[in-house]
């Protein structure tokens, strides 16, 4: 297919590899920070081809993984009333709550649909006028605009019916916050192409000038993301820290702005919650007031609840790179992605997963 | 669930209101219906990025060649060495 097959290409990417090797003179830690690149570098055995000194470390770029179990748990207690369709992605139905999931709800007689775009909620609002439809909005930038645009159009249209549980997630506060964190080991960055499309990458500008840390903007396919790296190790050999892009097929600075416009005008910044990495302020998208009959969380007089996750998951120390899955105790045994205890085995953008399905040895 | 994937606008459809322009998409002989809200200056035949049924950025063709020019440069450079 046209723009994937080409960026796979071996001996293409064995040239990039042999760069790379040829520029590195010394251990580098690189955190790609998007779960689909993640899943990549693990499919594609990209982490192999590359010089021992270059470690990657699996950054917490994957909605799925860091919506907080107390979220979980609401969308389950929401999606097991009588008068609600619950609908999502299907990535969420088997993300463990405390209790149960998603799926469990369903089988037990809930009606809870997957969708592949949340816009389809609203047709389902409109042919069920005696039934409350909530969409369970997860999602980094990417995937802002077309939640945005289901609650604007929800608005225009009138829908009394329908409302969203916003699980919103933004990168550049999650950077910060492993960048300031005194543990960190990361020393350059991948950032998350597809986030760009939507956000361009003025943000990074003061994050690599602040942390002198180089940012790369980077894309999904083998070849992108070597090309990525050897721009961010370069950089690094080099001793500058600037923003480059290497994603500028899909990439502008400044991203899309009809998408920026919808999105700003029905959320704005608020603090959230990251599974297993905690509260990090700023780092989420909350309704704007006007829209705020939207909010299923209100709507349906939820209260604040805070739930324990299960001890012996580790998934908040990989989400950081301080860990990798091999070295939690329940990986393969107690935790496979059928029987998953924590997020990041459940979601295929998940570290854990990706090791799971590649790299089980 | 990131995943934004690259497909061929076949169609469009214009509607009513411009906020639901909607299209055919085909993703390597799968089509799916997409909403090009977001890129209105997208026409058939061009290469749209998409992520949960709407499109969030056109692929500059141009620019889609720059990861090769780049090593077809370094080969050049490796040449001159030589
Ligand atoms: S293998 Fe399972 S239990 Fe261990 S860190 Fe990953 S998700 Fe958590």
């Amino acid at each position: 297919m046209k723009f994937i097959d080409e960026y796979r290409d071996r001996g293409a990417a064995e040239k990039y590899s042999h760069m790379i090797h040829e520029i590195t003179t010394r251990k580098w830690n690189i955190m790609e920070v998007c779960g689909g690149q993640t899943h990549a570098i693990v499919k594609f055995g990209i982490d192999e081809l590359l010089p021992e000194g270059i470690n990657l470390i699996h950054g917490p770029g994957c909605p799925v993984c860091v919506t907080s179990l107390e979220l979980i748990d609401k969308s389950i207690e929401i999606a097991s009333r009588k008068d609600v369709i619950f609908c999502s992605f299907g990535d969420m139905l088997r993300v463990p709550g405390s209790k149960k999931d998603l799926l469990q709800v369903k089988a037990e007689g809930g009606d809870v649909r997957m969708l592949y775009s949340p816009i389809d909620s609203l047709k389902i609002a409109k042919d069920n006028p005696d039934k409350e439809i909530v969409f369970f909005a997860v999602g980094f930038e990417t995937t802002a605009p077309a939640n945005a645009m289901a609650v604007y159009q929800a608005k225009v249209q009138g829908l009394k019916n329908f409302s969203i549980l916003v699980s919103h997630v933004l990168v550049p506060p999650a950077m910060e916050a492993i960048l300031s964190s005194k543990n960190n080991l990361v020393k350059g960055f991948l950032a998350a192409g597809h986030v760009c499309t939507v956000m361009g990458y003025n943000e990074y500008y003061p994050l690599a000038e602040k942390y002198r840390v180089p940012i790369v903007v980077t894309g999904f396919e083998p070849l992108d993301i070597l090309q990525g790296i050897y721009m961010c190790v370069k950089q690094l050999e080099e001793g500058r820290y600037e923003v480059e892009n290497q994603y500028s097929r899909a990439v502008s600075r400044e991203g899309n702005r009809g998408a920026q416009e919808i999105i700003s005008k029905v959320f704005k910044i608020g603090s959230r919650k990251w599974r297993g990495i905690g509260e990090i302020p700023d780092s989420g998208l909350v309704l704007q007031d006007e829209y705020i009959e939207f909010d299923a969380s209100l709507k349906f007089g939820l209260a604040e609840m805070t739930v324990e996750e299960p001890k012996e998951c580790i998934s908040g120390l990989i989400l950081q790179g301080l860990k990798k899955p091999f070295e939690c105790g329940a990986f393969g045994t107690k935790c496979t992605p059928e029987r998953p205890l924590g997020a990041t085995m459940v979601s295929s953008e998940g570290a854990c997963a990706a090791y799971y399905r590649y790299r089980k040895k | 669930m990131c995943l934004a994937v690259p497909g061929k606008i076949i169609s469009i459809d214009c509607g009513m209101e411009e906020l639901m322009r909607f299209g055919k998409v085909n993703f390597g002989g799968i089509v799916k219906d997409v909403n090009l809200a977001y890129v209105p200056e997208a026409k058939i035949g061009d290469y749209v990025i998409v992520h949960v049924g709407f499109a969030l950025n056109t692929v500059d063709e141009a620019e889609a060649q720059k990861v090769f020019e780049y090593l077809r440069e370094m080969d050049s450079l490796d040449e001159l060495k030589e």
